[in-house]
């Protein structure tokens, strides 16, 4: 194929556009894991004993677990001793209450990044949520919210201010034992986002969080819960970057959203990690368990996803569907290019009656990049009705990448109806002709393409998020054809 | 505006244009006519650019040795090329596809680009001289038009793009004889003093719309006749049969 020619090969050694490190006070604890550290997290946190006993369940848990073989990834031994499990930044004031106040470093990191708070609270109305490593720094437009009655703000602020509302959700959906990586986040997470939509609210605007990894060899477990009550809906964006590492980065963190009856959440990300070098190292590695709760009848949970970062993506964002009638989304690109690994899919559990999931999943491999869909459908005995449509597309960029396909599928209810479409395809030769015959160049022409192949999930994202994903896919691509 | 001396050009060691020398000036209107295999869309893509062929000889265009240049550049130095088989992109939207094909072309001659406003007016002028649905805008570049659709979308982007050689690739192909008489009239009126353009066809029912000032036979990878508009009804009255001593060129292409 002419993509393999050199001109374009000579593009991957583009540097990642977010690789810098920012001079921020790290305020750390000690390397390694043991009781003591999850004792001191909690007290850091100023936390009731309720979660630090449910913290030290999980972790006394966790070290009953083998780390999971299953997936087809492949990486070196994870040394946990050998990880810091909490660093907050140190504001140079105390408890910064208006973006002013906001140490100046994080404020200059985020302009780099093009997310200045100021502007996107200016700008745009979507209230950012800030997590800068494990610690938020600045909530915007709280009080707009407070006055629809919507909470929005740190996991750690939510335990204070909000401790039974975090009791009552807190693990209901992805429990303290629900895998290796959901276990080690449950008994050493620092902080996250926490969301509570009440009864009949529409939650006025976006709302989003931009994640970032800072402190080197932090591993960082976020914990983000949403709970939407009867009829009511929250849209939520998770965006993130992340500076460059020779060494690789843990990430597993936890999404827990429940929807009750009538409720809609709509949450979609865009993950933009260090991928790691040309040569595959360095890079994040992002094992995460993200789950909704469909538990009141007719409730809707949609998850969308770009991922073009990260070394090795290693998530399953699921829908339980218990209420009647109730409906799971799952939309996802995912790109690996160089010697990017993702194995990553979703899990639809049909409970109730006459639920409906849909599955669409795009992925685009590149370079030695190395796409896995895993899918499971389950439908449960009493999920009379229950249908999925599932389709899995994939699209190879050169000789030597790959895409794997495997999808699950249970079924015990015998009115369901399950379906499944794959394909796979290259860029052809003739796609690129026609492209360059019109005066399109190659290295435009691939992204057009690519990006056309993941219209109808880039249309599931909000407009902004849509144009940013975009863009990305195209930076995702100067790097990696060849 | 176009000289072609002693064009060879193989694929996989098969040699499918032997010696081609055609000579077109600036608002001239040739045709290029041969049996199945005979060379004719091989021509084309070798003049749009395609590298799937080995190639030799010597193509000057408007002074510059059109051979040397990548097929973007060609593309944007005004060569364009009317697919026989126009590509299906899914997910790309035609507006948006030509729209970024447009401003390439204007980046190079130097105007400034078009926003997205603009080219909605201009796309929605151009498109009535196909008579094109505007439904057609937001499609995505050829997925489920038929194949008159498809032609007629080559004639619509070779309006906008206005290109000074335009070579059209069997584009009656496929096409009834109301959309026949569409895309001809659309092609006539984008006959300019300044534009040549180079009509590929099986039939010379075409070149009853697009009437040429030469017309040229092609057969076994040469062209082995030339002559004014005449030629072409000589040949619909006695076919090819008499131009085909020659076995037909391995593996070529009609």
């Amino acid at each position: 194929m002419s993509t393999d020619n050199a001109k374009i090969r000579e593009l991957s050694s583009r540097a990642y556009k977010y690789g810098f490190v920012s001079d921020l006070d790290s305020d750390a604890a000690p390397r390694g894991l043991n009781e003591d550290v999850i004792r001191l997290i909690s007290a850091k946190k100023n936390e009731p004993q309720w979660l630090l006993d449910w913290r030290l369940k999980a972790y006394r848990h966790w070290l009953t677990m083998r780390e999971p073989t299953w997936q087809n990834v492949h990486y070196a031994p994870i040394d946990y001793q050998d990880i810091i499990y909490y660093s907050a930044p140190k504001p140079k004031t105390p408890g910064p209450k208006s973006l002013d106040e906001v140490d100046p470093e994080l404020r200059a990191m985020f302009g780099k990044l093009g997310i200045s708070l100021a502007e996107q609270e200016r700008l745009s109305g979507v209230a950012v949520d800030a997590v800068v490593d494990s610690v938020s720094v600045a909530t915007t437009f709280k009080h707009k919210l407070a006055e629809v009655g919507v909470i929005f703000c740190s996991f750690s602020e939510a335990v204070q201010k909000h401790p039974d509302l975090v009791r009552q959700y807190l693990g209901s959906v992805v429990p303290y034992s629900d895998n290796f990586f959901a276990t080690l986040n449950s008994a050493v997470f620092s902080d996250g986002s926490f969301c509570y939509v009440p009864k009949g609210v529409r939650c006025p605007m976006e709302l989003s969080t931009y994640f970032r990894i800072n402190a080197a060899d932090t591993g960082q477990f976020e914990r983000t819960l949403i709970v939407a009550e009867e009829g009511a809906y929250v849209s939520y964006l998770e965006g993130c970057t992340a500076p460059m590492r020779d060494n690789n980065q843990l990430h597993a963190a936890v999404v827990e959203l429940v929807a009750l009856d009538n409720a809609q959440i709509k949450y979609a990300t865009v993950q933009n990690w260090y991928p790691g070098d040309a040569e595959g190292r360095g890079g994040i590695f992002n094992f995460v368990t993200k789950r909704g709760k469909c538990a009141g009848s007719h409730s809707k949970i949609s998850w969308t996803q770009v991922e073009t970062g990260s070394a090795i993506t290693w998530k399953y964002p699921g829908v339980i569907l218990q209420g009647d009638y109730s409906v799971g989304e799952f939309y996802s690109v995912a790109l690996t290019a160089n010697h990017q690994q993702a194995d990553t899919g979703t899990k639809m559990i049909h409970v109730g009656r006459h639920t409906r999931s849909t599955i669409l999943s795009k992925g685009i491999s590149a370079g030695h990049g190395q796409n896995t869909y895993r899918g499971l459908v389950k439908v449960q005995k009493a999920a009379i009705g229950a249908r999925n449509h599932t389709r899995c597309d994939s699209l190879l960029l050169g000789s030597q990448c790959g895409a794997h396909t495997f999808p699950y599928v249970e079924v015990k209810s015998p009115s369901a109806q399950v379906e499944h479409e794959a394909s796979t395809s290259k860029i052809s030769e003739e796609q690129l002709f026609y492209c360059r015959q019109r005066g399109i160049r190659e290295e435009d022409a691939i992204p057009m393409i690519v990006n056309g192949f993941c219209r109808e999930v880039l249309k599931e994202l909000p407009m902004e998020f849509a144009v940013e994903a975009q863009k990305l896919l195209g930076v995702s691509l100067e790097g990696c054809i060849g | 505006m176009l000289e072609i001396k002693n064009l060879h050009a193989s694929v996989e060691g098969r040699e499918i244009l032997r010696g081609i020398d055609l000579r077109i000036e600036a608002g001239e209107v040739h045709a290029i006519m041969g049996p199945n295999g005979s060379g004719k869309s091989t021509l084309a893509q070798v003049l749009a650019g395609h590298e799937t062929y080995q190639v030799s000889g010597q193509v000057r265009y408007q002074g510059r040795d059109l051979l040397a240049m990548p097929a973007e550049e060609r593309a944007v130095a005004g060569v364009f090329l009317a697919f026989q088989y126009p590509v299906e992109i899914p997910g790309v939207g035609n507006l948006y596809f030509l729209r970024t094909a447009l401003n390439a072309v204007r980046r190079q001659r130097g105007q400034e680009e078009l926003d997205a406003l603009d080219f909605l007016a201009l796309a929605k002028e151009r498109m009535k001289l196909v008579e094109m649905d505007p439904s057609f805008m937001n499609r995505s570049v050829n997925v489920d038009f038929s194949g008159g659709e498809k032609k007629r979308n080559e004639i619509f982007q070779m309006a906008i793009l206005e290109p000074s050689l335009a070579i059209l690739d069997e584009t009656d192909s496929g096409l009834d004889i109301d959309a026949l008489r569409t895309v001809a009239a659309g092609v006539n009126a984008l006959r300019r003093e300044d534009r040549a353009l180079l009509v590929i066809t099986h039939y010379q029912r075409l070149l009853d719309y697009i009437v040429p000032d030469r017309v040229h036979v092609m057969a076994n990878g040469r062209i082995v006749q030339s002559g004014g508009k005449e030629l072409a009804v000589e040949l619909e009255k006695h076919g090819y049969a008499g131009f085909e001593q020659d076995p037909p060129a391995p593996g070529a292409t009609p």
